[in-house]
């Protein structure tokens, strides 16, 4: 697979000097911008980029999907098989979508008819393409869902997106792509929204794929992992241009441009902290912890029936205990469903839970009142998307001066100081503090949103994948901001993260969760560096590493999802049982 | 599904309940002696006093209430205190031609409504577009008698196209029917619009499109069955809306349905024909809004009834 792309290889794919513009209130701006390569027949293509740098209008303009007339290819040529795709009418395009170039696109939850059933998708896909009978069309639906390895594909067939998983709906996205064996197959961003074991199963797909049909793959992603683990070659865009395009052996080992370089060195890659042990800078750190979590217990009740009884439960979190000292990062880490978003929740105050929640060595009472309020000062968290959460119609300093008032700390005078002494402790100005939210780009929003979590000076935050929406160079700044944050001010982080080597960045102690239990704790190096538990190895050898060198031929991860936390009523969960394998590294016995 | 049809069931007998001692409260409030409105101007206040004590309307509110409510349970909307007729007779007699009505009305306004609001989608931000939105906010804020009587006027008296009022055939149904619908017409072609709108941004949309499928087939094979999915809710809580427009509609083109019946039995007070009628709408109200909810999951699979 790594081996150097075969330039003997018929080209299927020739873009020459496309250029993309989208209208704005301010006249056209140029979102792609000279763009040419050429894509060889079963090789992969990995267009590499952050957000706004134009891949995915790449894509859209190529399949001539943009959405006109707001945006056009304004020059250039995209040539397939000798025609010029940007000559041809929209006709002679349908012919092209899905019959000699597919497309698969990133959001799997959203990307289906909710209405159609899986069947009828797929067969469309086919109808339009091929001339073939109803029950042909069938038969062929049901070979491509067994070419992507869908369980049960038959069942498949008559059943609606909603009661598919993720993994499962992207491999009938595929499924579809495939279905007319196409020339080109463009995979915009197709993992992204999945889980990491997930995204080694479509990956995998994805290869085994192209290996059986030679498919030429544009693949386009923000993740330099799976850059490294697909490419054959890689071209790198920035701001509609491409400053670098090579083999990825040379694009990852010698990075001509300078944005490469500082894109290549922005990405956390998992094992860098390899043989670094996870210091505690805390200096007034006492034996008491900050945070005490024990025997934490969330169910949700489903309801049914005519009474609307209560008839079975989501055993959300299942009798998760952990501490966190001051001045400690204890990392959160498990797969979507998996109770860790869970967690916070309770922390907060935000869902019923049992069990008991220590903070600074006082219980947290249930439910809300002016005792819980108190404790708010102490426990403060920051959420994931920073376009969401915050108010767009208020101003950014009364956002974070809010708490502040609630909490009748400060105002007037006193409260603007504060909140521009905030502003400027997480390298953002005070005269920003008049302006809106949306006025800031992603990354001085979860500034804005460390800065309102900031303001009760609290012992610990919550932070909820709080790096996961940005791009990997702001992801950095914010994670150093939070690090800093820690060391001046003796703060705890309970950092919960899907993103393996972010959690390795940051934490001084890891807990694996899984199906609402943790199943292994420890230090970072215990975990990372020593995982004893089937589930941690497995979400470890998921993660794609960024450096091609390390490519693996196989990712070994059984094919599947995870199993439900639903359960009837009166049926418990079996708390798992820890074994300290060593100097307080606990992991689950083996069920 | 059982268990959810039984549970409505219960909720509307529930509501149907509220609904008769509502009516029945505001029937008793008002200043108006039905015992002096059927004896007659000139009868003495001892015959006046007698018809009182024959209908029971002597007795406290309570009683005849409860009174009210037996009677009902045994299906027994009482007599018209003018017509001696039973109330259930003279309901049942008009409640076909009110029934045709309607479904003539829901026809007109999902038929103009739906095209306008597929159109101005289509044609989003150009003139077409912003005529059709205006035509549709016309309809709206017109009232039904002003639009009655104007397609009354052009069509029936000046082009004679139609006839002028009454019941019987295709062609008298056309103008009452579109009379009551234009107003839900306005609705849906804005609902549609906006709804066309959202769908047509959505990733599946994309998605369709990038298979290979034709602009008519993304259209209505994939953008319509969505977008439909707000429109059947709304069916549901229109009934209700044209129970209103019904008295109005009936009125002016002297169409024999139940709103008629309504309106002349305000006119004399006669008890009760108005609570049979209200408990008839609210009858036909709650069953809409009951059959619209059994249809979204036919629809939209993710709905699940329990």
């Amino acid at each position: 697979m790594t081996q150097t792309p075969d330039l003997a290889a018929e080209i299927v794919l020739s873009v020459q000097d496309l250029k993309t513009e989208v209208a704005t209130p301010d006249g056209a701006k140029t979102v792609v911008d000279g763009l040419s390569f050429d894509l060889r027949r079963g090789e992969t293509l990995c267009i590499a980029g952050e957000s706004g740098s134009g891949k995915s209008m790449t894509a859209l303009s190529i399949m001539r999907l943009l959405p006109e007339p707001m945006a056009r290819v304004a020059s250039g040529s995209v040539r397939l098989g000798g025609r010029d795709l940007c000559q041809l009418g929209e006709t002679e395009m349908c012919a092209i979508r899905g019959g000699d170039i597919a497309m698969i696109f990133q959001e799997p939850m959203t990307s289906l008819n909710p209405v159609l059933t899986i069947g009828r998708q797929l067969r469309e896909a086919i109808f339009v393409h091929q001339d073939v009978s109803r029950r042909e069309a069938e038969k062929r639906a049901l070979e491509t869902l067994e070419a992507v390895r869908l369980s049960e594909p038959k069942r498949r067939l008559k059943q609606y997106p909603h009661e598919l998983s993720g993994g499962m709906r992207q491999r009938v996205m595929i499924a579809m792509a495939l279905a007319c064996n196409p020339k080109v197959l463009i995979a915009d961003e197709p993992t992204t929204a999945l889980d990491v074991t997930i995204q080694a199963q479509i990956l995998q797909l994805i290869r085994d794929l192209q290996r059986d049909f030679g498919t030429a793959v544009i693949l386009i992603t923000h993740d330099m992992g799976v850059v490294a683990e697909m490419a054959d070659r890689v071209v790198v865009m920035n701001q509609g241009k491409i400053v670098e395009h090579g083999a990825v052996s040379e694009v990852f080992e010698r990075p001509k441009d300078a944005y490469t370089r500082e894109l290549l060195d922005a990405v956390p890659k998992l094992g860098a902290m390899t043989g670094q042990d996870a210091v505690i800078s805390a200096a007034g750190a006492g034996p008491e912890p900050v945070l005490e979590v024990k025997d934490l217990t969330v169910r949700f009740d489903l309801r049914g029936g005519i009474l609307d009884r209560v008839v079975s439960r989501v055993h959300a979190v299942e009798g998760v205990s952990f501490s966190l000292r001051a001045g400690e990062t204890l990392g959160l880490v498990g797969e979507s469903g998996c109770g860790k978003s869970t967690i916070g929740k309770a922390l907060m105050n935000l869902v019923p839970w049992e069990g008991s929640i220590r903070v600074a060595g006082r219980p947290i009472p249930h439910g809300r009142g002016e005792a819980d309020r108190l404790f708010r000062r102490d426990l403060q968290m920051i959420f994931q998307d920073p376009y969401a959460s915050l108010d767009p119609r208020m101003r950014v300093g009364d956002l974070v001066g809010e708490p502040l008032v609630i909490h009748g700390l400060a105002k007037g005078r006193e409260l603007r100081d504060r909140v521009a002494s905030l502003f400027e402790r997480v390298g953002l100005t005070p005269d920003q503090m008049d302006r809106h939210p949306h006025e800031f780009s992603g990354g001085q929003r979860q500034r804005i949103c460390i800065a309102r979590a900031l303001a009760l000076s609290p012992k610990a935050i919550i932070a909820d994948e709080s790096v996961s929406a940005l791009d990997v160079s702001v992801q950095a700044q914010v994670l150093d901001l939070l690090q800093e944050l820690q060391k001046e001010l003796d703060l705890s982080f309970l950092f919960i993260s899907h993103d393996m080597a972010v959690v390795e960045q940051v934490s001084h102690r890891v807990a694996v969760m899984y199906l609402g239990q943790i199943v292994e704790v420890g230090t970072r190096r215990q975990v990372f560096e020593n995982p004893r538990h089937p589930y941690t190895q497995r979400l470890m050898e998921a993660v794609p590493i960024p450096d091609p060198a390390r490519r693996r031929d196989v990712f070994k991860v059984p094919i599947g999802d995870i199993p439900s936390p639903v359960r009837a009523l009166g049926e418990s969960v079996e708390r798992v049982r820890y074994v300290d394998v060593g100097d307080r590294h606990l992991v689950a016995e083996p069920a | 599904m059982v268990s959810y049809v039984i549970r409505r069931l219960l909720q509307s007998a529930l509501i149907l309940l509220g609904v008769s001692l509502v009516t029945f409260i505001l029937l008793y409030l008002i200043p108006a002696d039905p015992a002096r409105q059927i004896a007659g101007r000139s009868a003495t206040a001892q015959t006046v006093e007698n018809i009182r004590e024959q209908l029971g309307l002597n007795l406290p509110f309570y009683e005849q209430y409860v009174r009210y409510l037996l009677n009902l349970l045994q299906g027994d909307l009482g007599r018209s205190y003018l017509q001696k007729t039973e109330v259930s007779e003279l309901i049942a007699a008009r409640l076909p031609a009110t029934l045709l009505l309607m479904a003539g009305a829901i026809f007109c306004e999902l038929l103009i409504g739906l095209t306008m609001g597929l159109v101005a989608a289509l044609k989003r931000n150009t003139p077409t577009d912003t005529t059709l939105m205006v035509l549709s906010f016309t309809g709206v804020s017109s009232p039904q008698f002003v639009i009655g009587i104007l397609l009354l006027y052009v069509f029936a008296v000046q082009l004679g196209w139609f006839p002028i009022g009454g019941y019987g055939t295709f062609m008298h149904l056309v103008l009452p029917s579109l009379t009551l619908g234009l107003l839900g017409a306005g609705w849906y072609a804005r609902m549609m619009r906006s709804a066309m709108l959202d769908v047509l941004r959505q990733d599946f949309i994309r998605t369709a499109r990038a298979k290979g499928l034709k602009r008519v087939q993304v259209l209505f094979g994939h953008a319509v069955p969505n977008a439909l999915l707000p429109i059947i809710a709304m069916i549901g809580i229109d009934i209700g809306l044209f129970m209103s427009g019904i008295v109005v509609v009936e009125s002016v083109f002297g169409w024999p349905g139940i709103g008629q019946l309504a309106w002349q039995a305000i006119q004399r007070v006669d008890i009760p024909i108005i609570m049979g009628v209200t408990l008839v709408s609210a009858c036909a109200i709650v069953l809409g809004n009951f059959l619209a909810d059994m249809v979204a999951p036919l629809i939209d699979p993710r709905i699940k009834l329990r």
